[in-house]
C-alpha cells in the first residue's frame, strides 16, 4: 500500500499523547510520534529512553505521554537497558511464560538524544548492536546537550555557538567537525541503519521507521531533530529548517541495508550551505565581515561528506 | 536428601544459579567473580538452564540490562567484584529505587586504587546505603544457602528490593571446601516462581518505569523504600525458618558463637569469622571467656538486636575489612556503636581496620585483639578507639 500521510494519521491512533512538556517548535516529539505510527496496531512496544529533554518532558511523575510500556533508567544506558528487556522477552517467550498470541509481537525501540547516543551512551549502544538484540535504536540528533542548557556534543557542527563552545573573540564557536555516528553504526554490520528526517509528507521517516522496526536484529535510525532554543530559529520554522538541512545536503537521507547504501533523496538543486546556516542564531557570527572563510570551510566539509556518500552508494551496489 | 560435595565459593554460587534457573543473567568478567558467569555460561551452552545470558560490554551495562530484564517481568541475576561494582554504582541505586528484586553475587575485593585484586570489603561498603539487602557469607556453604534464600526475600511483596550475597574473594570464592547441596527439584520448589504484579511485557497493562520524580513525590517514594528495608528483616527471618525446616541449616540476622557468656567479643563479617571461631576455641581452652558475633544481614542492619547481644560483654572489638578514611572508624564499627548508644548499652568498644587489599589475617592477629580486649575490660581504658590490625608501620600500634 502506497504511503499516505493523511490516511495514516486518520486511521492509526497516536501512541504518543498530547500534553507532554516539550517546547513548541522542537523536532523530537514529531519524530517520536511518527516513528511509533509505523508500529502495527496489534503490536505492543517497549520504549526505552535515555535521560534527556524527551524523557523529562514526557514522563514527569505521575504523568506519562507514552501509551506503550516505557522505561527510563539513566543517561548512558538506553541501549543496555533495552537489551535486558529484549533478553527477558526472548527468555519468557521461549519458556511459554508470556501471554502473547501467535500473531502478536512486542517490539523494542530506544530513543536517545545525541548526548545520550553519540557521547555518553555510545558504549552501551555499540554493545547492544554487536550482541544482535532485536531492537531499534533511534537517535534524535539536535546537535548539543539541550536538556542541560545547550552544551556542545560530538554531534555539534563546526563553528556552532553553544554554552561550552561559545563564539568568543579568540575562538569562534566549536572548532571540531561533527562525528559521523551513522557510519559508526554501519560499521557494526547491522542489517539496517539509516539517516532520516521529518520532511515533506514524512514518508522518508515513516518508511525507514517501519523497515527498522520490522527488520530482524539490531537496527538504527539517526533522525535530524531541530531545537529552537539551542539553534535560535522561530518555532514555526521547524519544517523549513528540516527542508534546508536536506536541500543543502547537510543531512543526507540514506539507508544501508545489509551493507548496501541507498541515498533516498537527492536534491534536484543542491542549495549553498548559507541557506541552512543563516536562519540559525548559533551560526550568526559566521556571517560577520571577515568570517567568510568559516562558511567556505563548512561548505567544503558538507561537499566532502556528500561526495563520499555518493561514492559509497556506487561502490556498495556494484555487482 | 542433601548431597555432599566439594566446591569453591564461585562454583557453589554458579551451582545455586543453575538450580534457581533465572530468566536472564547479564554479567561482565572481573576477578575474582569471573568464574561465576563463566561456569554459568557453560550451563547455558549445554542447555541446563532456560536463561538468556547477556554477555554485556561493561558492568554498567550488566546492571542496566538486569534492570531492564527485571522490569520486563523476568528474574535477573548478575555477579561482580570491586571496580565492577563501582562502575555499576549509578545503576545500583536505580535498581533499588525502581523496586526490582535483582539478585547479585558480590565476590568482595578491594576497590582501586591502586589496583589490587584481593579481598577486602571496600566494594560492599561503598554501596551500603544504596537500598540493597546485603547478606554476608562465611564460607561456600553460606554463599550457596544465601543465594537459595535470596529470591524469596527480595521478591516478597512487603520487600521488593534487590539483594546481594557477599563472599570473600579468593579466600572463599576460590577455596574448595566441603558443602551440602540440595536437590534441583527441592530448590525449585523452595525458590518458587516469580509473578510480578506490574511489568513492561504485560501488553494488557502497559506501564511506565523510571520517571522524573520531583519535589512533590520523591521524598514519599524514598520513605517507601526505607519501609521496605525495615520490612525485610522479618522476611529474612521467616525465610530462614522455612529454610531450616527444609535443610536443617540455621540462619539468623547474625551468628552468635560462644557469645552468651562471653566477656570479650569480636564482631566481624565473612571468612574472618572462621579464623575467629578457631581462636575463640583455643582461648576457651585456656579459660578465657571469648566470643564472636558474625554479622550475616548487614542491610537491613539489625542495630538493636546486635546491641542487645553484646550488652553483657565487658569489651567489644569491631573488625572492619574496609577503612572508611573518615578519621572516625570503619562502617561496621560506627553502625554497631551507634546501635549500642541508642539502645543505652555502654560497653567499651574499639575498632580494628584489618585485612586491607588481601593482607592475611592469621589467628595470632585475632588472638592479639582478645588480649587487647582483656586489658580494656580490666582497666576500662579504651585508648585509641580506631586501630589497625596487621599493619607493618607504627600506625598499627
Amino acid at each position: 500500500m502506497a504511503y499516505n500521510m493523511k490516511e495514516i494519521i486518520a486511521n492509526k491512533p497516536s501512541r504518543f499523547s498530547e500534553g507532554h512538556r516539550m517546547c513548541a517548535g522542537c523536532g523530537a516529539p514529531v519524530v517520536a510520534r511518527h516513528i511509533l505510527r509505523a508500529l502495527k496496531e496489534e503490536d505492543h512496544a517497549v520504549i526505552a529512553n535515555a535521560t534527556g529533554c524527551m524523557e523529562v518532558s514526557t514522563f514527569t511523575y505521575p504523568y506519562t505521554a507514552w501509551t506503550d510500556s516505557f522505561i527510563h533508567t539513566a543517561f548512558e544506558c538506553a541501549g543496555s537497558t533495552l537489551s535486558g528487556v529484549e533478553a527477558a522477552y526472548k527468555s519468557l517467550k521461549k519458556q511459554g511464560k508470556l501471554d502473547e498470541k501467535e500473531d502478536e509481537h512486542t517490539k523494542f525501540i530506544a530513543f536517545g538524544g545525541d548526548g545520550g547516543t553519540y557521547d555518553i551512551g555510545i558504549q552501551a549502544l555499540s554493545g547492544a548492536m554487536e550482541r544482535g538484540h532485536n531492537l531499534t535504536y533511534v537517535c534524535y540528533d539536535n546537535g548539543a546537550y539541550m536538556n542541560t542548557g545547550i552544551q556542545r556534543s560530538s554531534a555539534t557542527p563546526r563553528f556552532a555557538d553553544t554554552t561550552t563552545s561559545p563564539a568568543g573573540k579568540v575562538i569562534p564557536g566549536k572548532m571540531q567537525s561533527r562525528k559521523d555516528l551513522t557510519e559508526i553504526l554501519v560499521s557494526h554490520h547491522i542489517p539496517y541503519a539509516a539517516q532520516t528526517i521529518a520532511f515533506m509528507d514524512f514518508r522518508d521517516l515513516y518508511e525507514k521507521a517501519e523497515k527498522a522496526i520490522y527488520t530482524d536484529g539490531p537496527t538504527f535510525l539517526n533522525v535530524f531533530s531541530p531545537c529552537p532554543r539551542g539553534w535560535g530559529y522561530p518555532t514555526e520554522d521547524l519544517m523549513e529548517i528540516n527542508k534546508l538541512a536536506v536541500q543543502t545536503c547537510y543531512w543526507p537521507l540514506y539507508e544501508v541495508v545489509d551493507g548496501k547504501y541507498k541515498i533516498t533523496y537527492k536534491p534536484a538543486k543542491k542549495l549553498p550551505i548559507e541557506e541552512f546556516l543563516k536562519p540559525q542564531k548559533r551560526f550568526r557570527h559566521m556571517f560577520k565581515e571577515g568570517n567568510e572563510w568559516m562558511i567556505e570551510e563548512f561548505q567544503k566539509e558538507v561537499d566532502r561528506r556528500w561526495n563520499d556518500l555518493l561514492a559509497l552508494e556506487e561502490m556498495s551496489n556494484k555487482e | 536428601m542433601s548431597i555432599r560435595e566439594r566446591l569453591s565459593g564461585n562454583e557453589a554460587s554458579a551451582f545455586a544459579m543453575r538450580q534457581i534457573n533465572p530468566d536472564v543473567v547479564a554479567a561482565f568478567p572481573i576477578t575474582p567473580s569471573t568464574e561465576i558467569p563463566q561456569y554459568f555460561s557453560t550451563f547455558v551452552a549445554n542447555g541446563a538452564v532456560d536463561t538468556e545470558f547477556v554477555a554485556v560490554e561493561s558492568e554498567h551495562s550488566a546492571m542496566s540490562a538486569c534492570i531492564g530484564a527485571e522490569a520486563a517481568g523476568a528474574r535477573a541475576m548478575t555477579a561482580t567484584s570491586a571496580n565492577g561494582l563501582s562502575l555499576m554504582w549509578e545503576m545500583i541505586y536505580i535498581a533499588s529505587s525502581l523496586r526490582l528484586p535483582i539478585v547479585m553475587s558480590l565476590v568482595n575485593r578491594a576497590v582501586s586504587g591502586p589496583l589490587n585484586i584481593h579481598n577486602d570489603h571496600s566494594d560492599a561498603m561503598g554501596v551500603r546505603d544504596s537500598g540493597w539487602i546485603m547478606l554476608f557469607s562465611e564460607n561456600n556453604q553460606e554463599a550457596y544457602d544465601n543465594l537459595l534464600m535470596a529470591h524469596r526475600i527480595a521478591e516478597h511483596k512487603d520487600v521488593m528490593l534487590p539483594l546481594m550475597v557477599c563472599q570473600d574473594g579468593f579466600i572463599t570464592s576460590h577455596s574448595i571446601e566441603n558443602i551440602m547441596l540440595e536437590e534441583d527439584s527441592e530448590v525449585k520448589k523452595f525458590v518458587g516462581t516469580y509473578k510480578p504484579e506490574h511489568y513492561l511485557l504485560n501488553r494488557k497493562e502497559p506501564i511506565a518505569v523510571g520517571p522524573l520524580d520531583l519535589q512533590a513525590y520523591l521524598f514519599e517514594h524514598k520513605a517507601q523504600q526505607a519501609k521496605a528495608m525495615k520490612n525485610a528483616k522479618q522476611v529474612i527471618l521467616d525465610t530462614a525458618k522455612d529454610f531450616e525446616a527444609w535443610t536443617g541449616r540455621h540462619y539468623g540476622l547474625f551468628e552468635e558463637y560462644k557469645l552468651a557468656d562471653s566477656e570479650l567479643a569480636i564482631v566481624c563479617m565473612n571468612s574472618t569469622a572462621g579464623t575467629a571461631k578457631y581462636t575463640v576455641d583455643r582461648l576457651r581452652e585456656k579459660g578465657i571467656k571469648a566470643g564472636l558475633l558474625k554479622v550475616r544481614v548487614y542491610r537491613p542492619f539489625p542495630a538493636e538486636e546486635i546491641a542487645k547481644a553484646l550488652s553483657k560483654c565487658k569489651a567489644v572489638a569491631v573488625l572492619d575489612k574496609s577503612d572508611s578514611l573518615n578519621a572516625a572508624g570503619g562502617a561496621l564499627f560506627t553502625d554497631v556503636t551507634s546501635g549500642m548508644f541508642v539502645n543505652n548499652i555502654n560497653v567499651p568498644t574499639v575498632n580494628y581496620v584489618y585485612g586491607i587489599g588481601g593482607r592475611d589475617v592469621p589467628s595470632t592477629d585475632i588472638e592479639s585483639v582478645y588480649t587487647d580486649l582483656a586489658e580494656i575490660a580490666k582497666t576500662g581504658n579504651i585508648g585509641n578507639p580506631y586501630r589497625y590490625l596487621g599493619l607493618r608501620t607504627k600506625e598499627g600500634k
